[in-house]
């Protein structure tokens, strides 16, 4: 089992003739995803190593049964990308792009609400059911598959950081999402660890934040009020300074709010096992889910 | 992107945003002019610098005389002021704002930001003007107005009211709060601010709504459709390494420590400053090569940090994604070739093409210290500062 995503999903690639979305389709091929289609304005007709192109989204869904979009659109018309995909019936979006303006990003978020599509990111790594299917960027080795760990998390390459050390603990995944460093994003936290609460192959989840928002504040009210499983909390951030965006336009201790010690003081109210030392992880969590 | 006080007027005037008569002014004597052709008495002399509490900590001086001017003008210009948002290191004062005094019947408080949580534009009202909106906020919160505007559908006739009625304005002030309100959202929107804040806003006698101060923020990542607006980047108010940095792309903050360290992605940059700190060491600065660096990349970022003479030494993390990791030993090896390294270099790799990147390093002749994981890397590093 797994959340959201899995060996039959079938996946259009938006933007898949730039560098990064043929880079990054071809690794999802060689793992094993179910790549079906790509979108390129102007291209269709043509394809890319014999993944058929098309000029919409919506030509992608009808020709191909494609319900699953990974965007590597440029960040000015990324917002339009993850539109048209949601209005062509994808299922679940997934955007990587990073830097996309956050009043687009507003439009997005108010423009999918309400419809039956959950978008992933944007300016994540993805995600990834190991073993089944790989939609995003994230190096597929580091990777267990069978579970029993889901991994949800804010940022990218601190998320491979928690994944290796869960795999050199021998601790498989079940499912592990990129939710994004952005301050306004599609899936959260929550709709995460609800989804890897009900999920049977699931017997533990990872959280990774960061500094700022209340993202992990409102993760900590769900996981004390909702969740049996347990929960092996990090927050990245304690020695940044306030008022300073650290590099995920997201991660900004403003007005006092977003330190990640009121962060690490929520969850472990919650009875959330928190990590304060990165180094350590994987074996906390070998502690943790044994 | 931060920008200047006189600059968000002079966008305020744009939209018709009513702000005090003045002009900018580099030095005492322009500061003497705009002052005498303001053509009344007082006028005030504000330091523009890009934080606030500037008139707590006396950047901002009330003159009722040419002589007055001069002086006030002498004082602030050059001087280095500290601010609660400044640090204790302060900013260096080189420009003013001269404005014309005005007659204040009550000061109002007015902001505009993206709400992260509900994903709507948030404008933010008080009666409680001219103080610290949080400390209003935290102390009475009934003082404060909230209206959530959909991005999609805009501002509504029914958003003015709501501050409006809630502002206790008179109908005839209220009248003139709705077109503000509406010209300023109008700004807002259509230059993708981050942040617009008008503290005090100040109602007049004459019930006219004027914006005595302003403050506007860009967001960054939509200044590619506002190329008019980089004209009023200041790279004074900036840190020059922070400056250089960004030439290359790169996202570099620099901090107080002396442990220098380069990282790939943002949130494992932010918990390898924390490892640091855990370690018994304190971080020199925050730099994340980003997720697609090259070697060119990695060798400008370990100019930069060594540019910053508190390092006593290095951590580079990198978990080889997209960035792999033989290209960053490349960058490596040709950086610390070049200039010549003279602090120790601690390496911590993992992830795609790992065995390659070590090979390069282990190559190189270089004297770098390999660690074998984080916590490893951590202490080596601060043994190395202690």
């Amino acid at each position: 089992m797994s959340i959201f995503v899995n060996k039959d999903t079938r996946v259009v690639v938006q933007g898949i003739t730039g560098k990064e979305g043929q880079f990054h389709t071809r690794n999802c091929v060689a793992y094993g995803t179910r790549v079906v289609a790509g979108v390129t304005p102007g291209k269709a007709g043509q394809d890319m190593d014999g993944i058929p192109i098309f000029n919409t989204v919506a030509d992608a869904v009808g020709r191909t049964g494609a319900d699953c979009s990974l965007i590597f659109v440029p960040p000015a018309f990324a917002a339009d990308a993850i539109m048209e995909a949601a209005d062509a019936g994808i299922r679940v979006i997934v955007a990587i792009t990073e830097g996309i303006p956050i009043l687009d990003m507003m439009k997005v978020k108010n423009y999918i609400e309400g419809r039956p599509v959950r978008l992933i990111g944007p300016n994540c790594p993805g995600i990834i059911t190991p073993g089944e299917a790989k939609i995003g960027i994230m190096p597929a080795p580091i990777h267990t598959p069978g579970g029993p760990i889901g991994v949800v998390s804010r940022s990218g390459t601190l998320t491979y950081e928690v994944v290796h050390q869960l795999t050199r603990q021998g601790i498989g995944q079940t499912t592990c999402i990129g939710i994004g460093g952005d301050p306004v994003n599609g899936t959260n936290f929550v709709d995460c660890l609800e989804a890897f609460e009900k999920d049977s192959a699931t017997d533990g989840v990872v959280m990774v934040g960061e500094i700022g928002g209340n993202a992990e504040e409102t993760a900590a009210e769900f996981i004390q009020a909702r969740m049996t499983k347990p929960v092996v909390g990090f927050i990245a951030g304690l020695t940044a300074p306030p008022g300073r965006r650290m590099g995920h336009a997201g991660a900004i201790i403003s007005g006092g709010s977003g330190t990640a010690q009121a962060k690490i003081a929520a969850m472990k109210a919650a009875g959330i096992h928190v990590c304060e030392n990165l180094g350590t992880f994987g074996e906390l969590c070998k502690q943790v889910f044994k | 992107m931060k920008i200047h006080e006189y600059q968000a007027k002079e966008l305020f005037k744009k939209y018709r945003i009513p702000v005090p008569a003045g002009g900018v002014a580099f030095s005492v004597e322009e500061a003497g002019k705009v002052a005498a052709g303001l053509g009344g008495w007082p006028v005030v002399v504000k330091a523009q610098i890009h934080a606030g509490g500037r008139g707590k900590g006396g950047g901002v001086k009330l003159a009722r005389s040419a002589e007055e001017v001069r002086e006030a003008a002498g004082r602030i210009l050059g001087m280095t002021l500290v601010t609660h948002q400044t640090g204790p290191e302060g900013r260096r004062v080189r420009k003013l704002l001269v404005e014309q005094g005005l007659s204040i019947a009550k000061e109002l408080y007015l902001s505009i930001v993206p709400d992260r949580a509900t994903a709507k534009v948030v404008i933010i009202a008080s009666e409680a003007g001219g103080m610290d909106i949080e400390e209003v906020a935290a102390r009475s919160p009934e003082k404060i107005i909230k209206a959530f505007v959909n991005p999609l559908l805009g501002l509504q006739a029914f958003h003015c009211r709501q501050l409006a009625f809630g502002l206790n304005l008179s109908p005839a002030a209220a009248k003139s709060f709705t077109t503000m309100i509406q010209n300023l959202f109008r700004l807002f929107v259509e230059y993708d601010c981050s942040l617009v804040e008008i503290n005090p806003l100040v109602l007049t006698p004459e019930e006219g709504l004027i914006a005595l101060d302003a403050k506007l923020t860009l967001d960054d990542n939509a200044l590619f459709r506002h190329k008019d607006i980089l004209e009023f980047r200041d790279l004074d108010e900036e840190n020059p390494l922070e400056v250089e940095a960004s030439k290359y792309s790169l996202n570099y903050i620099n901090l107080d420590g002396n442990v220098g360290n380069m990282v790939n992605g943002a949130g494992l940059a932010m918990a390898t400053m924390d490892i640091i700190k855990l370690a018994g060491a304190e971080p020199a600065n925050f730099l994340d090569v980003g997720g697609g660096a090259s070697a060119e990349m990695v060798e400008n970022g370990f100019r930069i940090i060594l540019s910053d003479k508190n390092v006593r030494g290095i951590l580079i993390n990198i978990f080889g994604g997209i960035l792999r990791c033989d290209t960053l030993a490349r960058g490596v090896v040709e950086a610390a070739t070049k200039t010549g390294i003279q602090v120790p270099v601690v390496v911590r790799m993992e992830g795609t093409n790992v065995e390659e990147g070590r090979r390069i390093l282990a190559e190189s002749g270089l004297n770098l210290i390999t660690a074998e994981d984080l916590r490893d890397a951590a202490k080596k590093v601060a043994e190395i500062v202690k």
